[in-house]
This record gives structure tokens, C-alpha cells and sequence, in this order.
């Protein structure tokens, strides 16, 4: 963890999804893959290979038929702050400082060309949020031609995740600085390509420090919740869900035990 | 012989003889020959070994240019209104004066007849070039810190005639950036170096900090 150069103000970038819009629809994942240069393979139905920065995972109450609900899960890199705000678990244990906690805004950051494939991140994820290269990644035909010259392509042995489209944040603050105020960068300036791409409007990003911006209030509702919160990660992505199942699915409760949303409720 | 000194204790001690002294001095001096060889190898052969001229495609005028231009270097290496930075102009920006020969330069001649006429991008070598997964912006620094284009390349702006180019052989990088002294000793030869260090070393200088990972590279 860097300290912060003089001239930069520090903000803290997170996400909020909404579990009760989402379709499953897998457009975050789509815009995503596009975005980010990620690499896919010629067979992709072995879920376990594949790379992506997004996953939308499917959860169910595991009730039979009248009583059956279904949820689906974007997950994202959790981008946590992990302790005293600098300290996530992936960071602490990356031998090679290919993995840092971005102090300007909060994002954990990845540098692929630093990093040599020991994979101690991956087993300290406690999200499966981390992808390893295990092949080199081939574009089929001219596709080569059509990635983003703002995201560095992957190579075999390396690992790659979620930057929250830290290019885009770099792009807002170009042309921030371009127009004299650096500091000037709106809600709207910085916005990742999952929440741009999501039809049903179920995921909001912004900075979780700025009063102005959306997930400043939707990260204190009474249905907001972390994923696997109890373990201290502190993730900058919250879920928002009014179903009480949902959240007893994304933690581990035991059977007495009720998530905090519906302490003292029957819901 | 007991007068044996230690510089000459590393050789044969079979046969004492009155020549003893002397095939110490001989050794020394294959020695320094030796040394001198490979420091000459080191300084002077690898870095040709290492680096290859690439010509420029056109030899370019800036001097000319810049006395016929009205907003010095931003005429034709501009900021777009995103803030992004043009670099190198393209044909188009070059064609908006030169659609045809204007003076009698061989070098205009030959931009006009083998680039514009055949609607060709000029392969313009670019001294500067960083590695893909460096990101750099020119806005944050020229906008932001107000500096000056030379304080990182160097008065190109003024020169008559492009300085010489070369290339790693292996990784493709212009001279430049590791820059043109092997030891990285002294000021530069032709504008500052570009290494990940030299970066380092002016941000820390100037804002206290090196920065994050992420806010140069991607």
C-alpha cells in the first residue's frame, strides 16, 4: 500500500447490487469480457476453466416446487478493504507485490506482467474472485484487432480479476485534468462497463464516500449486506435483497442465528 | 627464490629461477589486457550488439516547422477534447498543408510523392514508446503540473534535422528509454530517460509519493 501523493484526494469506489432486479441475464458478464480483453476458449462449458471478472452465480432456497426461488448472484471482484483499510487478503499474501490496495480509491489492484503464478491470491480469496491464466489466450480470427488498447492483454501463467474498469476511472481524471479541475470527476464520468451494461438497472457503482452519489445511501439500506461480511474482508461490493433466504445463503448463519436485516422479525 | 613477492605467488614454484619476476609481470599483463578487452566488449560492443539504427522514414524538419506554425508544439501534437493526447500528427494533419511539393527539401519531396500521394501513414519512430502495460497520460502532467514538452523530450522542438534512432534488438524499445549511456551515469545524451525508476524519482520529488500500481500501469 502506497501513500497518497500530495495532490490526489482519496475516495473510496464501491458497488451496490441489487439482488431483487437482477434477471440472470449474464449482460454485465458479455460488456465485461468485451471491456476487458478477457480471453475464452474454444470450449467454454467447463465453468471451472473459464476466466471472468464477473460471475452471476445461481442460488436457490432449496424448497420444492410451490415454495421454489431463485436468486442470481453477480459477484464481481469484492475489491475489499480488508483491515485498517489497506489490508485485504489477497494483498497480504501476493509475494511479488503484483497486488496492491489502490489508496486513491480504494481498488485492489493487479498488475498481470508483475505477477509470476504462484496463486497464493487465489486461495486466499475467500470469493473465487481471482482467475488463473492457464493457457496463452487466442482470439479467434481478426478478433486480435478489436481489443481495448486501454486494458493490457493476459498472458499463460499469470493471474487476472476485477479492476472495477480502473481505465475508466484513468479516462475520467484525463479528461478532468484536461478541463482544469482534477479533482471534478462526477458520478456519471466514472462508471464500470457491468453497470452500463446491466438492462434491469440492477447494479450502481460509485464512490462510497461522496454524499452525491448513489451508493452512498443505497449502502446504508436496511437490505444491504456484504458477502461472507462476518470474516472482515470489508468488500466494497454490497447486495441488496428483501428475501431472507437470500441473505442466509451469502453467509454462513448458524441455525438460531438471523441476518442482522431481519433480527427480531419473522419474515 | 625467498624474495618471492605476492603477486607473483599464484605461479609455478617448481622451478626457481632468476625469470620468476618476470613471468609474474607477464601474467599481470595478460590480465589487464584481458580486462580491458572485456570492459571494451562490455561499454562499447554490447550496446551495439544490443541496439540497432533504425533510419527514419523522413528526415523532419522541426525547426522549419516551428517558424511557420502559430501555437508551437501544440500545432500539431494537440490535447482532444477528452484530454487524450494526439502524439504523432497523421497524414491527414500533415496533408492539410502539404497536398502537394511545396519547397525543394529532398525530404518533402519524397513525404509527398511515397506518403501523401499513395495515402500511406508515415512508420513515424517514436523515441518515447512505453511498454503496453505502461499507462501514461499527458494531461495530469502538462495540463496539471505545467511542464514543459521538452523536460521530458528533450529540444526536439528546436532541431533541424531527427536525432538518431535505435532499437532493442530483443525487446523492440527505442534507446531511449533505458537512455543512451549503458551505465546510466550523467545527464542524458538527448532528452531524459524513461525507465520506471526515472518516473518514480520525479513523483516522488514533486507530489511525495511514487503512487499506486495502478496509476501507471494497467
Amino acid at each position: 500500500m502506497e501513500k497518497l501523493p500530495s495532490h490526489t484526494k482519496a475516495r473510496h469506489f464501491g458497488m451496490v447490487i441489487d439482488l431483487d432486479k437482477c434477471t440472470g441475464c449474464a449482460s454485465c458478464m458479455v460488456a465485461c469480457y468485451s471491456e476487458n480483453n478477457v480471453s475464452f476458449r474454444d470450449e467454454e462449458s467447463i465453468k471451472l476453466l473459464s476466466i471472468n471478472w464477473i460471475q452471476v452465480y445461481k442460488i436457490t432456497n432449496g424448497k420444492p416446487f410451490p415454495d421454489t426461488e431463485v436468486c442470481y448472484l453477480p459477484q464481481p471482484c469484492m475489491q475489499c478493504d480488508g483491515k485498517d483499510f489497506g489490508h485485504p487478503p489477497c494483498v497480504s499474501v501476493c509475494p511479488a507485490v503484483a497486488t496492491d490496495f489502490d489508496t486513491p480509491t480504494g481498488i485492489v489492484s493487479q498488475i498481470p506482467v508483475r505477477c509470476f503464478g504462484c496463486r497464493y491470491c487465489m486461495a486466499a480469496c475467500p470469493y473465487h474472485a481471482r482467475k488463473f491464466n492457464w493457457w496463452d489466450p487466442v482470439w479467434p480470427a481478426d478478433m486480435e484487432r478489436y481489443l481495448s488498447p486501454d486494458v493490457s492483454p493476459r498472458m499463460r501463467g499469470v493471474i487476472e480479476k476485477c479492476t472495477f474498469c480502473y481505465h475508466r476511472f484513468q479516462r475520467a481524471r484525463q479528461q478532468a485534468y484536461y478541463k482544469g479541475d482534477a479533482e471534478n470527476i462526477k458520478e456519471a464520468d466514472y462508471q464500470t462497463a457491468c453497470t452500463q451494461a446491466c438492462p434491469s438497472g440492477a447494479i450502481t457503482f460509485g464512490d462510497m464516500d461522496n454524499p452525491d452519489h448513489a451508493v452512498y445511501t443505497l449502502k446504508k439500506s436496511r437490505y444491504a449486506f456484504r458477502l461472507l461480511e462476518r470474516l472482515g474482508t470489508q468488500p466494497s461490493v454490497y447486495y441488496l435483497s428483501t428475501r431472507k433466504w437470500v441473505h442466509r445463503a451469502c453467509d454462513n448463519y448458524l441455525e438460531h442465528e438471523e441476518p442482522a436485516a431481519f433480527a427480531g422479525k419473522s419474515a | 627464490m625467498s624474495t618471492q613477492t605476492d603477486n607473483t605467488s599464484n605461479t609455478p614454484s617448481n622451478a626457481p629461477s632468476p625469470k620468476k619476476g618476470a613471468t609474474g609481470w607477464v601474467i599481470l599483463a595478460f590480465f589487464v589486457i584481458g580486462f580491458g578487452f572485456s570492459l571494451l566488449g562490455g561499454w562499447v560492443g554490447f550496446p551495439n550488439m544490443l541496439y540497432k539504427e533504425v533510419p527514419h522514414p523522413i528526415d523532419f524538419n522541426h525547426a522549419l516547422h516551428m517558424d511557420l506554425v502559430f501555437d508551437g508544439c501544440n500545432s500539431c501534437h494537440y490535447f482532444r477534447a477528452d484530454g487524450s493526447f494526439s502524439g504523432a500528427p497523421t497524414l491527414n494533419e500533415c496533408r492539410d498543408c502539404h497536398q502537394f511539393v511545396m519547397g525543394t527539401d529532398p525530404n518533402e519531396e519524397k513525404f509527398v510523392e511515397e506518403y501523401v500521394l499513395q495515402d500511406k501513414e508515415v512508420p513515424w519512430n517514436i523515441f518515447a514508446k512505453q511498454p503496453d502495460n505502461v499507462y501514461f497520460s499527458h494531461a495530469p502532467h502538462v495540463k496539471g503540473a505545467g511542464m514543459d514538452c521538452a523536460a521530458c523530450h528533450g529540444d526536439i522542438g528546436t532541431s533541424e534535422s531527427l536525432r538518431p534512432y535505435q532499437e532493442n534488438r530483443i525487446t523492440g524499445y527505442s534507446r531511449d528509454i533505458w537512455g543512451w549511456e549503458m551505465s546510466r551515469l550523467g545527464e542524458p545524451k538527448y532528452a531524459p530517460r524513461m525507465k520506471m525508476m526515472d518516473c518514480v524519482n520525479c513523483h516522488v520529488e514533486q507530489t511525495d509519493s511514487k503512487g499506486s500500481c495502478f496509476q501507471c500501469h494497467k
